[in-house]
């Protein structure tokens, strides 16, 4: 390997990582309100609204980030709807998260025992400070290990965002290899700039499974 | 004494499967009322509908005269003159033992946040947990933990409470704090509706026995000691039979 | 709708095409999943087996995959591997090798999630009986841990399938490349063929997973 070649490629790649953050963190934060606002839909069984929360979810999650992000970039403009490249790497990852979301926020909703809120109501609280007081907290730490799955799923998944040319960390790789054919080095920094992005949060999130598995409250 | 609960003409069924049928009960002021019979004789359910926690098809619940009926709007307001312990006690995990205790006080009867804090570590005290006050529920025992979720219920001030087998998750030596609990609690003048399988509880500190078979109150009397000598009707003399050795 | 460029798609044998596209994304799948099941079965069981160093070589595999995109791996793979040893993998072979480099890894962790979920009771009344480790796996752990794997397993499936798509970038010809061939040849008389084209490749991959994903839901619920 090559030390002055990846000297030379350092900042190429630290660039596409800052890119890679930024689309990744506004399309995870869309993903999350997308989340929150569609598992509300379908605890409180809003009507149409619950069937329109079915259907996105399903098709999300069962057709690629590439073809959903093929479909927003290159289709859409053909009936009137233009966006840049970047907007579309937002929307997509999103959109693909928000139906990831959904279901775990709703699995953590529902893995409160009905008794949980049963003995809430038998105090005399009401349906809304049942859900805020009780089953919200224990809810939400329920969803956190889901969520920084997800968090972590949808930044692996990024990496198809080179497809509609958003100059990413594989955009990059690919660009250079094709260029000046150091594939060894432009490889080498593709690994170490993922693992940059990824492995911290994939060791919060081990350590929070971790407690939450045996620490719960009160530990 | 008046009269504090009356159930009329009660009528519960799940889909097709009749649950209890025409039970007709009324309770006085301070009294402690045990509800015994075999298990799936409908006598939880019973308990539950008490708290509008079911719907029910027939018949009318009233507490002081109010009637209870799940889903109502009131029903808020009622289920703050009854309290409720359960089985599995399900203090809420996320909350210490004094959080679990004020946090419906102050929320849903809006009292003043001291007045509950000292009012729950007078009753914390006379249970011997004043010490556990900030311990998470997963750091008690099972025999604590229901202690607490009976504190949890008192500080509500309820008219009556209802007991739905209390004891029956916990582990035989922790049975018996529990219900040094709740006789001194019915020493105390409490009006109390309890469902157990502890005969020997049940004879201590029932006024009445209600025994209940498949839907029906089959027996009931005041002549609790009668009852567990010689119960009248063969349904509950096979039943009591079940917890003897010959 | 020949402005929203449905209409290229009948043209001539198109839609075939899209179609024979399509299944070169499934087959990879499919012998990709077949590979992981079976290789999978036994990473998972090595998985649950009391030795440290084997235990952190397994665990170490895991997050390595877990960690890195599979188009990282796709590109180490068909790019790297010519230059470094100089190996003429085929783009197809790359991808079913690191598909199933994958999924065995994935597999493996949802065999012994199944495996741990079996109460240790089991093992011991087995081992009370006589039962050997061999027989007590044989007869009594596996056929109580298929169970919860085969929802588990379909799953997989359609995640697999949904990665496929990302084999174009090596320059396999699958659905989305022959649906841009398709836009590219039709540019003059079609302008809006994209449109049709990637909402029919969207809705194709949509009808080949969702019955998958149901059916796994199905069995998840039924024998639960």
């Amino acid at each position: 390997m090559d030390k002055d070649i990846l000297i030379e490629y350092l900042p190429l790649y630290k660039d596409a990582l800052v890119l890679t953050l930024k689309i990744g963190w506004q399309g995870i934060f869309l993903a999350f309100v997308i989340g929150l606002i569609g598992s509300a839909i379908s605890h409180f069984k809003v009507p149409v609204l619950k069937s329109i929360v079915g259907v996105y979810i399903e098709l999300f999650r069962n057709t690629p980030l590439l073809v959903q992000l093929f479909f927003i970039y290159f289709a859409l403009p053909k009936v009137g709807i233009q966006i840049t490249a970047e907007t579309c790497g937002v929307l997509g990852l999103g959109f693909l998260g928000g139906a990831y979301m959904i279901e775990t926020f709703r699995s953590g909703v529902e893995a409160i025992p009905v008794i949980q809120t049963e003995s809430a109501l038998s105090l005399g609280m009401n349906d809304f400070q049942t859900l805020w007081h009780v089953i919200l907290p224990q809810a939400i730490s329920i969803s956190v290990p889901g969520l920084l799955a997800n968090v972590i799923f949808l930044l692996k998944e990024t990496s198809v965002f080179s497809t509609i040319s958003l100059m990413d960390l594989m955009f990059t790789a690919k660009d250079l290899i094709g260029m000046y054919a150091k594939t060894i080095e432009c490889l080498f920094l593709l690994v170490v700039f993922y693992l940059i992005m990824l492995l911290p949060i994939s060791i919060i999130g081990a350590v929070v499974e971790r407690r939450m598995r045996y620490g719960q409250f009160g530990d | 004494m008046s009269e504090l609960l009356k159930v009329t003409h009660l009528h519960k069924e799940f889909g097709t499967n009749v649950v209890l049928k025409d039970i007709n009960l009324s309770v006085k002021k301070g009294e402690v009322v045990v509800i015994i019979g075999p298990s799936g004789c409908g006598k939880s359910t019973f308990l539950r509908c008490l708290n509008g926690l079911e719907d029910i098809q027939g018949g009318v619940i009233t507490v002081d005269g109010l009637p209870v009926e799940a889903g109502k709007r009131d029903i808020t307001k009622l289920r703050q003159k009854i309290g409720m312990v359960f089985q599995s006690y399900e203090l809420f995990p996320h909350m210490t033992v004094l959080e679990n205790i004020i946090l419906a006080p102050t929320k849903v009867q809006r009292r003043q946040k001291d007045d509950a804090v000292r009012e729950a570590l007078e009753l914390l005290d006379k249970v011997g947990l004043v010490d556990k006050k900030d311990y998470y529920p997963r750091q008690l025992s099972g025999g604590q933990k229901q202690r607490v979720a009976i504190v949890r219920a008192l500080l509500m001030h309820p008219e009556v409470i209802l007991f739905d087998e209390v004891t029956a998750a916990l582990d035989p030596e922790m049975v018996h704090e529990v219900l040094e609990t709740m006789i001194a609690l019915a020493k105390s003048g409490s009006t109390m509706l309890i469902v157990t399988h502890e005969m020997a509880f049940a004879k201590a500190v029932a006024d009445r026995i209600i025994f209940i078979d498949k839907g029906d109150i089959v027996e009931e009397t005041e002549d609790v000691k009668g009852f567990f000598a010689e119960p009248e009707t063969d349904r509950a003399k096979k039943f009591l039979k079940t917890f003897a050795y010959e | 709708m020949a402005s929203l460029g449905i209409d290229v798609l009948f043209k001539g044998t198109n839609f075939i095409r899209l179609l024979q596209g399509l299944w070169v994304s499934v087959e990879i799948s499919l012998i990709s999943v077949a590979l992981s099941i079976v290789l999978g079965l036994l990473i998972g069981v090595l998985m649950t087996v009391d030795n440290k160093p084997l235990k952190a070589i397994l665990k170490i595999y895991l997050e390595t995959v877990r960690i890195m995109p599979q188009m990282v791996l796709l590109f180490i793979v068909y790019f790297g591997t010519t230059r470094v040893f100089g190996w003429d993998m085929s783009a197809e072979s790359s991808a079913i090798f690191v598909f199933t480099f994958w999924g065995t890894a994935e597999m493996g962790d949802l065999v012994r999630g199944s495996i741990k979920s079996i109460p240790k009771i089991q093992f011991e009344s087995a081992f009370a009986l006589g039962m050997d480790k061999i027989q007590t796996y044989f007869y009594i752990i596996l056929p109580q841990t298929i169970r919860r794997l085969i929802p588990l397993s379909i799953n997989l499936i359609t995640r697999m399938i949904k990665t496929t798509s990302l084999v174009m970038m090596i320059g396999i010809v699958e659905v989305l490349k022959v649906g841009q061939q398709i836009i590219e040849a039709n540019r003059k008389t079609s302008p809006n063929a994209a449109f049709g084209v990637f909402a029919v490749v969207f809705l194709l991959y949509f009808v080949v997973c969702w019955p998958i994903s149901r059916l796994a839901t199905y069995l998840e619920k039924r024998w639960a």
